[in-house]
Parts: C-alpha cells; structure tokens; sequence
C-alpha cells in the first residue's frame, strides 16, 4: 500500500474531492486541486476524462464532455500532475475508465504513475472478476488498484476486501454518481463486513454534497468522497471556481475532522 | 465457443460497475438452469412458431440471381417476423428467462427501433413493464418506431448524453440498470455488452442458421458457399454464422457499415477501422481515437450505427474464419432500391447493406454456387430516410 494514502488515513477521517482533469481547462484543475490542499483536502482523486463515461450521472458527464471539447488528453494531464507533485504531497488517485490505461498501454500509464507519483487507480469498469487485466502491471509500479464494493455486492464484500488495496471505496447506493438528498442504503453494516475481512481504511462515496451527510458517512467509516458537487460549483464558476471550491472543502473538512 | 471465463479467445469479459456484478451472475446462472430446460424450450419453440412465424422463409431469388449472373442467391427473410425483424428471436428467449428469473420490468437501448419494437411487444404479450432508452437523433431518424413502442404500452426515453445515437442508448441503459436491478432486466439487443450477454443473444439468434442449414439441404442437397449478414453489434450476422462456423466450406462474411466510406471520419466499420480496446462491458474492437476516447461514428442506418462489435466477432475475424466487409451509405441505399424493383421486396437499411455486397461477389461466382443473405428486417421504417437521402420529403400531413 502507498505510503502516502496510509497518512492519509492516519490524520482522522480523510475528505476526498473528485475533480474532472480539464473541466474547464488544465490550469483551473490545478487552481482547484492546490485550493481544495490548502482547505483540508486529504487525498485527491483526479478524473481522467472518458468519452463515454457509464458510472457517472449527468453532472460529472457533462464535465467530461467540456474536458475533452477543451482539447485535455492523458499525457497533458500527466504534465499537470508534474507540476502539481512539485509542492502538493498528499495522494493522488486517477478516477477513469479501463480503456483509457488499455489504450495508453498500461506498461507505459502505470510506469507514468510511479514517474510521477500517482498512488493509486481507480476503475469503475473493472470489477474483482477483471482486475487481472491491469493488476500485475499496478503492482510492478507500486499503484493501488482500488476497489469498489456495491450496495449490492452482498456475498462478494469478504472476496473484495481481503484482496483490496489502498482504500475501499464504499459506493453508497445504488445508480450512478451524483446528488443525492438521501442515503438509504445500511452502508453501517457492509463497512463492517470489510473491515472483517481488511484493516485498510473505506472511504463512501456516490450522493454525497452537504456537511451533515459527510458527517454521517464519516461516522460510520474512515472518510468521504465527493464528486458532482464539486463539479457544479466548477460548472457554475469556470475559471473562477477554486476559491469556492476551497470554501466548499473546508466547511466539509470541518464537518468530519473531530468525530 | 464460448470459454469459461466468457470470453472469445482473449475477447469478451465482464468490464462493468461492481453494482451489476451480482445481476450478471444471477443471469448466468438462470440461463443456465433453463437454457436445457425442455418446458422452457417447449414455451419458447410455441412463442416462435405461433407468435414470431418461425421457421422464416428461405426464398430463392431467382430474378436477383438471373440479374446478376453468377451464384445461386437465396434470401433468409427475417423481415417476415413479428415485428419485422430479426430481434424478435432474442427478445422472446430473454423475456421468457426475464420472466422466469420473477423480473417484471424489461429495458432495452435500441438504435433503428427495431429492437425496441421487439422488446415492447415482448413486454405487451408477457404483461411485463417496458422502457426503452434511443438516442434522440434516432428518435427523430425512426419516428415511425418510436410510435409503435409508445403503442404498444412501452415508455420511450430520447438520451440526449454524448452524440445522442445507439451507443449513448447503450449507456444510458446501463446506468438505469444500475440504479434498479431487483425487478428488471437488461433485455440487451445484440451479442455485445458483458458476459453473458453475447451468448445468450447469440444462441437464441442461432435459430437463424439452424433453419437456413435445413432448408438449403433440403433445395439444394448441398451447404452454401457463402452466407452473408450485416453487422453492427453483430446479432443477426452471429445468428446467421452460427451453425456454419464448423463447416469450413462456408464463407462467413458481415457486412459493416462504412458510413461515407473508411478512409473518412464518418464510418461505423468497426474491424475496418477500430482497434482492441474495453468497452460497454466488453474487450473487442471499438472505433477510438488514441487516447481510447469512443468514436463518433455515423451511418446511414441507426441500426448499425455504433462504435464496436460483440466480442465473438471480433474472434472469428482475428482468427480468419468470419470476413468483414466495409459498405457504404451510397451502396447500401442502391441496394435497398434494386432489391425492392428485382424482387419487389423492400430490405431494412441495415440489411440492403449484405444485400449491396452480394451484388459485388455473386457475379464473380460461378452458377452451381450458393448464396444464403440474411434479410435482417424490412425496409418500411427506412423509406423516409432514403426518400431524404435521394432529396424527396415524403412526410404525410
């Protein structure tokens, strides 16, 4: 496991923003990635815009959309991420899809990671029964391959979680990403079949936007992810967006950092 | 041929969100309880034969073959069924496992509607909801079928997401499942999507070779030389292959779609112009640009419109057993009117693309050679499309 994502863990309940690489342009993600650092972020999972993204709800669609119409491809994001290692030293997660790496050649995208300081993956597409496509290549590259366990993952959560990486990332219900004004799901006792079966932290996310939900979900496990509710305020301020989405990170941050 | 991993050689696989892990499985594993199941493939065998009218004719066409010169070419007339096309076969079995399996609610992507159509009627007959997702470009290109579905009691979502075509359909059906699986099932329309999708479509689309394996020993007393299908996803062209894939005489040939031809950028030839790559569930071949981004792709026809093929295809071709064939919008529409005045038969979009190739090869054929072309649909939701394609407005008012 990455060094860097187990201090990630070890300060407390770890928030963790999703941004779309690109949306708008490659000099905003950084902005928005240095203001959500500065504001507590505890480890950031950077999206890898894909044309045809089917884990995501209409939100981070659209970002994705605007991303690749502006022209982001992988080797840009990876000089981005170049420069941002050059003062930012909390982990970062690639969020995409399996034929992004498969495209790019996984030997080479990997090799790029460990370059570059990319912790870990993150690979909706890829369930348990996939992940040998990538799996010896992430580890010869030291990154964690991550993964997901399902509201409706029931019998598989032990076979999951004793093989995984990194952190688990819970999705918190059923559906795609996006906003949701309630989680129904008993994500209380799926966290507890994990850490049966795992002592590395899980993180929820999928619906999660206000304060008190951060809260409830960073109760019941080790930390909550954010995506589409950061990706509004990018699609509401474009460019101008980093010092609302500091503001965003902190009030979050401070909603989970004393439970 | 499928292996046990669910793959075509290195094709195939399961590429999907964890949430739809345990809806793939519990699939799986009630096609393979009913799949050998006599009562079910006694109700299945009733529902072709009684509802869909099964066995589909095999018609030699003998002023088509006298024009032309060469081979003896028969046509598989799938555009006799219930509803007008191929889909009807896959969507029967998948409705009857659905029900089976205690769902009771059916969606389905469609691309030329055909398929939504099947997957309506299905739902109609076995008093089962039915959403069907269409990119909102097809919904306007294939208003007649949208109608239809609405007919026949089925909701019908226009998906506005990504270039609004089949693959966004496919998508978006995707993420629907995602967000309910308890009582519905993903009645997916071709052999593509992941594992056990392209087998259970392509064995009950395999009926199509079964029946023109019988009926051209029965004419002929011999087995084709040829059989030829169009090819998007793949259905019909798998169900057409299938039976043959054994006997090596048997040229095996899909006709794809090259849009405006494959040396520009709006094609949907896939294995002309796609490399590997991971997709909607699958490993197999995808138009992609080198980033892996999905291609725009375009065809005249919705049908076949999309960026990849089902995984099986893209195995028979790598291993040289299936050959793919690109076909234009300009030849695939002189195809549709040629077959209409030689035969008076008027062919899907989608089919007339077999239908153009056939013109190409039969006169190089000699005489005692035999062609079987699968006529996947008919052409009635087509004629408005040509009819603007040659500059006419046929719109009634």
């Amino acid at each position: 496991m990455s060094d860097r994502i187990k201090t990630a863990f070890a300060r407390g309940k770890a928030f963790i923003p999703f941004i779309t690489c690109g949306d708008p342009n490659l000099e905003t993600t950084a902005a928005v990635v240095r203001a959500a650092v500065q504001n507590g972020a505890d480890l950031i999972e950077l999206g890898i815009p894909f044309s045809d993204p089917t884990a995501e709800g209409v939100v981070i669609q659209a970002a994705n959309l605007r991303a690749l119409q502006g022209g982001v491809t992988t080797d840009k994001i990876f000089d981005m991420v170049r420069d941002l290692r050059g003062d930012v030293k909390i982990p970062f997660v690639f969020m995409t899809y399996a034929n992004v790496i498969f495209s790019y050649g996984a030997e080479k995208f990997f090799a790029k990671c460990q370059e570059l300081g990319v912790d870990g993956v993150i690979l909706p597409d890829v369930p348990f029964e996939e992940k040998d496509e990538f799996l010896s290549t992430c580890r010869k590259f030291g990154v964690d391959l991550i993964s997901m366990i399902a509201p409706t993952s029931e019998q598989r959560i032990a076979m999951i979680a004793r093989e995984a990486e990194g952190f688990v990332y819970v999705v918190s219900s059923l559906g795609v990403t996006g906003v949701r004004s309630e989680i129904k799901t008993d994500l209380a006792s799926i966290v507890a079949s994990i850490r049966a079966n795992t002592k590395i932290p899980c993180a929820i996310g999928f619906g999660i936007s206000t304060p008190a939900q951060a809260q409830q979900m960073a109760k019941i496990s080790d930390g909550a992810i954010v995506g589409s509710a950061i990706i509004k305020i990018l699609a509401a301020h474009g460019e101008a967006a980093p010092s609302f989405v500091g503001e965003y990170v902190r009030e979050m941050k401070d909603a989970i950092k004393n439970i | 041929m499928t292996n046990q991993n669910g793959r075509f050689g290195v094709y195939g696989g399961q590429y999907i969100p964890e949430t739809l892990m345990n809806a793939v499985i519990e699939l799986e594993a009630a096609y393979n309880r009913f799949k050998d199941d006599e009562n079910f493939n006694r109700e299945l065998d009733e529902l072709f034969k009684n509802y869909a009218g099964r066995p589909s004719l095999l018609y030699f066409a003998e002023q088509m073959t006298n024009d032309l010169g060469g081979a003896k070419i028969y046509l598989k007339r799938e555009d006799l069924n219930h509803t007008g096309s191929h889909k009807i076969n896959n969507v029967l079995g998948q409705a009857l496992l659905a029900k089976k399996m205690g769902k009771t609610r059916l969606i389905a992507e469609t691309g030329a509607g055909q398929h939504g159509v099947a997957t309506a009627t299905a739902a109609a007959l076995l008093k089962m909801d039915c959403v069907v997702f269409m990119g909102v470009e097809d919904t306007i290109r294939q208003a007649l079928n949208v109608y239809r579905m609405k007919l026949l009691g089925a909701e019908v979502v226009a998906v506005k997401s990504g270039t609004g075509t089949l693959k966004d359909a496919v998508s978006e059906t995707f993420r629907e499942w995602t967000a309910r699986i308890a009582d519905t099932h993903y009645c997916l329309g071709s052999v593509m999507g992941p594992h056990p999708f392209p087998t259970i479509v392509r064995d009950f689309q395999a009926v199509i070779s079964k029946e023109i394996k019988a009926q051209v020993l029965e004419r002929e007393g011999k087995l084709p030389d040829a059989v030829v299908a169009c090819c998007g996803g793949g259905s019909n062209s798998i169900g057409t292959f299938y039976n043959f894939i054994n006997d090596k005489t048997v040229r095996l040939i899909g006709c794809e779609a090259a849009g405006r031809g494959v040396d520009t950028f709006e094609t949907a030839a896939t294995i002309a112009t796609g490399r590997t790559g991971i997709f909607h569930g699958m490993k197999s071949y995808f138009c992609q640009d080198k980033y892996g981004q999905i291609a725009p792709v375009y065809s005249i026809s919705a049908g076949l419109d999309y960026p990849g093929i089902g995984p099986e295809h893209a195995w028979l071709h790598d291993i040289g057993r299936a050959e793919y064939v690109p076909v234009t919008d300009a030849e695939a529409v002189d195809a549709f009117e040629y077959l209409s005045r030689t035969e008076g038969i008027i062919p899907a979009i989608e089919s007339a693309h077999a239908v153009a190739h056939v013109m190409k090869i039969a006169p190089k054929m000699s005489r005692d050679k035999i062609i079987v072309v699968t006529l996947s649909g008919r052409g009635d939701k087509d004629c408005a499309s040509v009819a603007r394609y040659r500059g006419e407005t046929i719109d009634e008012l």
